[in-house]
């Protein structure tokens, strides 16, 4: 090529680039203008996202840990289910978490978490969440990401409106979805109307953390379905949804759906401290488990608890009222203000909103339209505040951007509406894709919503994934509200049935997140500090095996001595002190989980060696360049042998 | 995969590529540089890829950035400091055999104090980028030395104790 060529080349190469340069110039501008939805998700590589988000995994009984905008999922913490990979609920340590009044339970249905607050507001400390099935709540550490404790809910045939919090943790409530004879008992199941009651816990929440049951009400047997506290205002009171007022016990889908209102059940919490103070409740027998997990110890411990106070209605007047409220409510929420009361009628074709303001004022002029077994129910007229006309089929659930508008999920429209508070009037409508159940907006429960989001939490996909088969994935939607209109910005599938999510912005987590165990720290009582401790015990027919584990050796990784029949305890110490190095465990033909031990903490893996021969044991979670060196053996002898207890590590 | 694998792997094919270049070099010279497999710390003026500073490449890379003014041994800060040692450092080296890691009752021979201290404290960077790190990396089976999360404080304890423990080679070398 000829010089003369090369520089008209190069010049005509530059023009090209400086058009281009103006061209994209231009075309960036324009979808910074338009907002391009792309931009507005994507996360580049190696970059954090804004927001947790928490999810419910619904019957897998564990929670998601997603960020957003990305929809990336960074971790499943188990809760209620046992969890193999994490070794919950298999090693030794962590069995104690799942215990209950019916013993070891390695399953439950999770459905609603909530984030611990202050002065109302999400903090970032604790997530709670239900177990459905058997009553239960839990206390996740958001500085481990590890459930903390588990407190079971005596007097409950199922807990599903739960765990919503008081302003600052006062109470986690808890309500009884379906209601039983309490005590337990054995009687007919067409005595219902006599004998099936329901109850509304309130659990209390010491400052570092510790749950109890500080007193039930027991109530109509009607299925008490969700529950908000209130706030600002109308902090000290709580309030729950309720259906089946008919108090069917046979194909509830016609019996319950029979009159055109059932009730919000409004609790005056501060009425009953003071009723509990006087003396004025009864001390009933109840079988109940709380578990926590001790940080320093490594270890789960359960402790059984065996009565509750039980505030009845009529003894305590003015404790509780029931709102009228078309037509089998399911969700209750509170807005910012503390004012008004949301109620989701899922057969109703008006959302109802009652006023806070107005409910006292009737209290107080004793506005009643007669009572419901002893309870006062309130004239509907005297306490509405407004209802939301053309507000979508079947609305469930309500939150709020905290700048005057409410967006509520509407399941059978499949859509989420956007409504004004004070005129009630639907300013804009966004489909959802499908059958939308809960939805979450960052802090859309608390007194101060961040906004910016609504996530829609679906509970049939249908369509909008690759198919895998009969079951397919349940997901959530992110839907930008920052302007007018609603916006679809990305769908993601969920871990199980996303039933409810909390979410909140990041830094207010990662300040207090852990990064190892301090090794000082360990009070395990089988704990190994060093290597040079590391050692085998026989003891009968029990070998404890005291190992522990670093980049990249077991210590010991040769043991003898062993013997069928034997029980083998190894009690692995990882004396990793490094963010992100756990070191997995597991022994060939072991009938249990692998062990999944973090830096610092002691882990207990139990073996009962079935026939003589060699055994392998390996580290499970890719340490380091030589993790695949990370082993070690075992021999077991038939019973009876006398090879001796021996063990080593290197030559 | 954990990133942090995944970073150790493209630095272990970067480093590896460095050093077998340099390797090269040297035993085309027909130099010597692993005589009885000694850990001396490396003639490291020749390769600086990394752009260290003179004390860097002297004494490495972390907190202690002018050398240090050791006074008289401290011996209860040694005693505390061979508690450490036992829980947080032999679990990869012993005092006179090769293990995960070198022999160390002979460290303050091969290193500086600073040095010594740098390294336990910030083993991540200057594996990363000093070449004597570096060489003992290849030399160890690539295994990075752990970061134990250990404090100022208890590095320099520890430093007491490899200063008895270097006082009483001496003494038996005089002897």
């Amino acid at each position: 090529m000829s010089k003369k060529y090369l520089k008209a080349l190069i010049i005509a190469a530059s023009i090209v680039a400086v058009f281009a340069l103006i061209h994209s110039g231009c075309q960036q501008q324009k979808d910074v203008l338009s907002g391009s939805t792309a931009d507005q998700v994507f996360v580049p590589p190696g970059s954090y996202d804004d927001f947790y988000l928490f999810t419910s995994g619904g019957f897998s009984g564990q929670v998601g840990v997603y960020g957003l905008p990305s929809g990336r999922l960074f971790r499943v913490i188990p809760v209620f289910s046992q969890d193999p990979e994490k070794s919950y609920g298999y090693s030794e340590e962590s069995k104690p978490m799942l215990n209950t009044s019916f013993g070891f339970l390695p399953w439950d249905d999770a459905h609603h978490p909530e984030l611990s607050q202050t002065n109302g507001i999400p903090d970032g400390k604790w997530l709670f969440i239900n177990a459905n099935n058997t009553p239960r709540v839990a206390r996740i550490d958001l500085s481990t990401f590890t459930t903390a404790e588990i407190i079971e809910i005596p007097n409950s045939g199922g807990n599903h409106g739960s765990p919503f919090t008081t302003e600052n943790g006062e109470y986690i409530v808890a309500s009884t979805r379906f209601s039983i004879p309490i005590p337990n008992r054995d009687v007919p199941i067409s005595s219902y109307k006599e004998n099936f009651k329901g109850t509304l816990t309130f659990i209390s929440v010491a400052k570092d953390g510790k749950m109890s049951i500080a007193f039930q009400i027991l109530v109509p047997g009607f299925d008490y379905d969700l529950a908000h506290a209130g706030k600002g205002p109308s902090h000290g009171w709580a309030f729950f949804t309720s259906y089946n007022t008919e108090q069917a016990n046979t194909l509830l889908e016609v019996n319950a759906s029979q009159n055109d209102k059932d009730f919000v059940a409004a609790v005056n919490w501060k009425k009953a401290e003071e009723f509990i103070a006087a003396g004025n409740y009864k001390t009933m027998k109840a079988t109940y488990y709380r578990n926590h997990f001790d940080e320093k110890k490594h270890m789960a411990f359960s402790e059984k608890n065996t009565d509750v106070k039980v505030l009845s209605p009529a003894d305590c007047p003015g404790l509780i009222y029931y709102l009228p409220t078309p037509k089998s409510p399911h969700g209750v929420d509170v807005d910012p203000s503390g004012e008004y009361i949301v109620a989701g009628g899922k057969l109703a074709t008006v959302i109802p909103v009652h006023s806070f303001s107005k409910m006292l004022k009737a209290i107080e002029n004793e506005e009643f339209d007669g009572d419901a077994q002893g309870i006062p129910v309130l004239k509907y007229e005297s306490v509405i505040a407004g209802e939301v006309e053309n507000c979508g089929l079947g609305p469930l659930h309500t939150e709020f951007d905290g700048k005057g508008f409410a967006y509520t999920s509407a399941f059978i429209s499949s859509e989420i509406v956007k409504w004004e508070l004070g005129t009630w009037q639907v300013v804009d409508r966004i489909p959802t894709y499908y059958s939308i159940g809960h939805l979450n907006i960052p802090g859309g429960d608390s007194k101060k919503p961040w906004g910016k989001y609504v996530i829609a939490l679906n509970k049939i996909t249908k369509d909008r994934y690759l198919p895998t088969g009969p079951e397919l994935t349940q997901s959530a939607q992110l839907i930008d509200i920052s302007g007018d209109k609603m916006k679809l910005l990305l769908d993601f599938p969920t871990v199980g049935e996303p039933h409810y999510a909390q979410s909140l912005p990041a830094d207010l987590v990662v300040k207090n997140s852990r990064k190892i165990y301090l090794i000082e720290e360990n009070e395990h009582p089988y704990v190994t500090k060093a290597e040079k401790d590391a050692r085998v015990e026989r003891n009968g027919n029990e070998v404890h095996v005291y190992m522990t584990t670093i980049r990249t050796h077991f210590a010991p990784d040769n043991i003898e001595g062993i013997k069928v029949g034997d029980v083998v305890y190894f009690h692995l110490t990882n004396l990793e002190q490094d963010w992100d190095i756990p070191h997995g465990f597991a022994v060939k033909g072991a009938r249990t989980a692998e062990l999944l031990i973090m830096p610092g903490v002691t882990e207990t893996y139990t073996w009962r060696p079935q026939f003589a021969g060699i055994y392998p044991f390996y580290c499970t979670d890719f340490c380091s360049a030589l993790h695949q060196e990370m082993q070690g053996y075992i021999r077991v002898s038939e019973r009876g042998s006398n090879v001796p207890i021996s063990y080593k590590v290197g030559n | 995969m954990k990133k942090i694998i995944n970073i150790v792997y493209t630095d272990i094919i970067l480093i590896s590529s460095i050093l077998a270049i340099v390797g090269l070099m040297i035993t085309a010279c027909g130099g010597d540089s692993d005589k009885s497999g000694s850990d001396e710390f490396s003639n490291v003026q020749k390769t600086n890829p990394s752009g260290l500073s003179d004390f860097e490449l002297k004494h490495g890379i972390g907190p202690i950035k002018k050398e240090l003014k050791l006074g008289p041994i401290d011996e209860a800060k040694a005693l505390e400091g061979e508690k450490i040692f036992e829980s947080k450092c032999a679990t990869c080296h012993k005092l006179d055999e090769k293990y995960t890691g070198p022999a160390q009752r002979n460290v303050l021979q091969r290193v500086s104090p600073e040095f010594f201290v740098n390294m336990v404290l910030n083993p991540d960077e200057n594996t990363e980028k000093h070449p004597h790190a570096q060489e003992m990396l290849l030399k160890y089976n690539m295994q990075k030395m752990t970061n134990q999360n250990i404090n100022v404080k208890d590095a320099l304890s520890l430093l007491e104790y490899f200063r008895v423990l270097d006082r009483e080679l001496k003494q038996k070398s005089t002897n």
